[in-house]
């Protein structure tokens, strides 16, 4: 059977392997740590390096140590060890490196529980830590998602030497699905020719500090011309139904699971109601958001959150029509009937 | 006063390009420790014959620039961050000489943690460790290896230990470690203590190519800059100051019974890689979906009763049968505020099609375990539903007239089967055996896969027969 009953951060730690991933650097933290526990259970066998590190912190260091040598290798946490991992994502983020991170997010703010939520959009997406820079961030609502994104994030991050997120809630992280993984062919790791191998033809340097100001604007520069391509280039979306439909609800990861039953049942009440589902978080898919701007009535976006990624969503649409938002916090999910009537009342 | 430098190394560049201004000389103030250390550090990996496989880690502090001058590989480090860089970079360059090379703000206070985690995990680099009792780079505040009473741009009436602690001694905590291998104090005061410095240096990065372990050198350097004094009295300082409180000397060195590490490893792929994941690739046989009753059809199914009563791996169960048989599914176990007040639930979708909400809000089949569950669950259930609920453990009748109520006493069948704990499996047995929802033949091939313990294997299915026979003996 290639057909696997999983968890979502279990099927995270396979698709990194088969894409050639070779070494993992991670502290527990709930509700991500199945992510850790399955890479010290197959990472080593598999002769890649697995490191409990000391802290997030250290986690993210040894990823810039590792990722430097041009191999692919990742860390993942939950909020609270992502807001320690900031600092590390900007040095790995400037001195343009490949790696990916994974995100199970948990409520906050500070210890806040180990319940769902969709909190750290901002930190995630808007960089997080300081200096102008961007990580590409995929946005999984399945386990079969959590493994197929992952596979996928380190191709994006070689392709741009640039750090990419998976951020996914504690309920995709925890939720058993079928993950097939036929369509995904191992990788072979390689040492990429630009890191430092510790060889004659190596001797590279991996740096993010320029002192001349000129120099580093230029590098600043570089950079943005870098993420203009990715904004170009590498938005995913899935849409349902959206077509005929006046109202469209926008939601990531198990929130757009959630709508898309919405979706379902409101058709059912004779509703015109679809679902845009944002698969990368950045870049968003501005153009086609802007094409259903030109179709739709209203937009309704859900989050579990105080309301995020709707000031994205405001963003693109610059007021042509209105942007109803409803979010949840502190690690209440959502449920179809609550959704459902407010979809009524804007309908 | 110093030794005359003859030769360049060749681990340095001889020009220094990635600097601006003159590329001939280095950034360091007159006579400051650091260019010393690194004419150590080169000309060991020279005479070595390391420099081809060295990879050094600069840090945040004066020496932030290293790279300007190592022919070697190039990090430039996180300030404290160093020998989780070094420890990153070595454990995927197994066979390269990592250098973490840092000073006493990096390694004993924003970064105490990851030096004496490198440290015990035996990462196998070496540490360079330029203790000057200042931050240099910053402009001359206080260090965590300040000494007390020196008075430094944050400790402008001196150090006083009633506000700032005692000065750290890095050497004498690293020695306390069991993996660190060798761990010598230097200083740079005179020429003999300079020639056993360099010793040291050449020492521990042997050590690392011989693979013996973790090595920790920590030099007494000067910083006639930060602490305001000419190039000669800094000497006499390092010797009449600092020597008093970080005494000079070997404080572990356990080399010679070392034994080189094991080495890592390969690194597997392909079909190795696929058989330790346990992904099996043979084609799926097209296999033809089970039929499920119409009635049953893409049931919504909520599971719950106390922690210990298996409703979780119920779930599961149902869950890996059903996607044995072709369907899309979900399981997903209760969740933050709902796990309030003892009960323990799971949703479980089988479906023909793409499942949205996973959560399981009305479900079509309940699973009752005990009371607190069908009392919460019962009202939820769409009309027409069907609720399996543990007459063992529950002394009431269900309220609900639109639905069917199968009772099944499955922790007292369980309890004649020698187990109370396989009263979920019982319960497996009554709903496949009510609703056809799934065949036993596939529920045992299942076992494998939701039954980590094989001995437990036959004693569960005697449980699922159990409950399929009490439905059919009971014509419920
Ligand atoms: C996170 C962070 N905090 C503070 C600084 C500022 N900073 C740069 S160098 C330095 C002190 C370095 O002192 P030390 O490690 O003793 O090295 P030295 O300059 O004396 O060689 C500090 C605090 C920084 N770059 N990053």
């Amino acid at each position: 059977m290639s057909k696997e009953l999983l968890k979502g951060n279990y099927a995270v730690i396979k698709g990194a392997l088969l894409a050639g991933c070779v070494a993992y650097f991670g502290y527990p933290i709930t509700p991500a740590s199945e992510i850790a526990e399955a890479a010290a259970y197959y990472f080593p066998p598999a002769g890649r390096t697995f490191v409990q590190a000391e802290s997030e912190i250290a986690s993210i260091n040894m990823v810039y140590g590792a990722a430097g040598a041009g191999v692919r290798c990742m860390t993942a946490s939950s909020g609270p060890g992502i807001s320690l991992k900031q600092e590390g994502v900007s040095y790995i983020a400037g001195a343009e490196l490949p790696c990916v991170i994974v995100d199970i997010m948990r409520g906050g703010p500070g210890l806040g529980n180990i319940a769902p939520e969709q909190g750290d959009y901002h930190q995630v997406v808007k960089g997080g830590g300081h200096g102008n820079y961007k990580c590409v961030v995929y946005a999984p609502n399945s386990a079969q998602e959590m493994c197929d994104l992952t596979y996928k994030a380190f191709d994006t991050a070689d392709k741009y030497r640039n750090p990419v997120y998976v951020l996914a809630d504690g309920f995709i992280g925890q939720m058993m699905e079928q993950v097939d993984f036929s369509h995904l062919k191992p990788i072979e790791p390689k040492k990429l020719e630009w890191g430092v191998h510790g060889t004659p033809d190596s001797k590279n340097l991996i740096n993010s500090i320029y002192l001349d100001p000129d120099v580093l604007e230029a590098h600043n520069r570089k950079l943005q011309e870098k993420y203009k391509k990715i904004e170009e280039n590498e938005a995913i979306f899935e849409n349902y139904k959206v077509d005929d439909a006046d109202l469209i609800l926008i939601g990531y990861g198990i929130t757009s699971r959630i709508l898309r039953s919405v979706v379902d049942e409101a058709r059912n009440s004779g509703l015109k109601v679809g679902l845009f589902r944002p698969k990368t978080l950045w870049p968003l898919a501005k153009d086609e958001i802007n094409r259903l701007v030109g179709s739709a009535k209203k937009f309704l976006v859900v989050e579990m959150s105080n309301g995020q990624l709707v000031d994205d969503i405001r963003l693109i649409v610059e007021g042509k029509i209105p942007v109803e938002f409803y979010g949840r916090m502190g690690g209440n999910v959502p449920t179809v009937d609550e959704v459902l009537e407010i979809t009524k009342k804007l309908s | 006063m110093y030794e005359p430098i003859l030769e360049k190394p060749k681990s340095f560049f001889d020009i220094y390009k990635e600097k601006s201004g003159d590329q001939t000389i280095t950034h360091y103030c007159p006579g400051c420790g650091h260019g010393i250390v690194h004419k150590y550090v080169a000309s060991a990996l020279d005479e070595l014959n390391l420099t081809d496989k060295a990879i050094f880690v600069s840090p945040v502090g004066c020496s932030v620039f290293g790279y300007y001058y190592f022919n070697t590989g190039n990090y430039q480090a996180a300030h404290g961050r160093a020998p989780a860089v070094a420890t990153g970079t070595k454990r995927v360059n197994p066979d390269s000489i990592v250098i973490s090379y840092q000073g006493d703000g990096d390694l004993a206070a924003i970064g105490t943690a990851e030096i004496i985690h490198a440290a015990n995990r035996g990462e196998l680099m070496t540490v360079i460790f330029i203790n000057n009792a200042i931050y240099g780079m910053t402009g001359g505040q206080m260090a965590p290896t300040t000494l007390v009473g020196q008075k430094t741009t944050t400790s402008p009436r001196g150090r006083n230990p009633y506000n700032e602690g005692y000065p750290v001694k890095m050497c004498e905590l690293i020695s306390q470690l069991n993996a660190p291998i060798y761990v010598e104090r230097v200083a740079l005061n005179n020429a003999a203590n300079r020639a056993k410095a360099k010793r040291a240096i050449k020492k521990a990065l042997k050590l690392q190519a011989e693979r013996k372990g973790f090595t920790f050198v920590e030099v007494l350097s000067q910083c006639p800059t930060g602490w305001k004094v000419d190039p000669p009295d800094s000497l006499k300082w390092i010797e009449e100051k600092m020597i008093p409180y970080y005494p000079v000397k070997v404080f572990k060195d356990i080399s010679n019974e070392a034994e080189p590490y094991p080495e890592p490893k390969k690194i597997v792929s392909g079909n190795e890689l696929l058989e330790i994941l346990g992904i099996k690739s043979e084609e799926e046989k097209d296999l033809k979906k089970y039929e499920i009753p119409k009635e049953y059809r893409n049931p919504k199914i909520k599971i719950a009763g106390f922690g210990g009563q298996g409703v979780l791996l119920l779930g599961v169960a149902l869950a890996q049968v059903g996607m044995m048989e072709g369907y899309n599914v979900t399981w997903i176990p209760s969740y933050g505020p709902e796990m309030r007040g003892g009960t323990a639930n799971c949703s479980v979708n089988i479906s023909d099609g793409l499942i949205g909400s996973p959560v399981v809000e009305k479900p079509t089949i309940l699973v009752a375990m005990n009371k607190p569950s069908m009392e919460k669950f019962e009202k939820d259930m769409v009309p027409g539903g069907i609720l399996f609920y543990n007459t063992a453990m529950i002394d009431e009748e269900p309220k609900r007239d639109d639905i069917t109520k199968v009772p099944v006493p499955a922790t007292k069948i369980a309890s004649d089967l020698g187990n109370i704990r396989v009263g979920n499996m019982v319960m497996l047995g009554a709903i496949i055996e009510k609703t056809k929802l799934l065949p036993f033949e596939t529920v045992k091939k299942g076992f494998e896969y939701f039954i980590s313990r094989k001995n437990l294997i036959p004693l569960n299915e005697k449980a699922v027969e159990a409950g399929m026979r009490y439905v059919r003996e009971n014509n419920l």
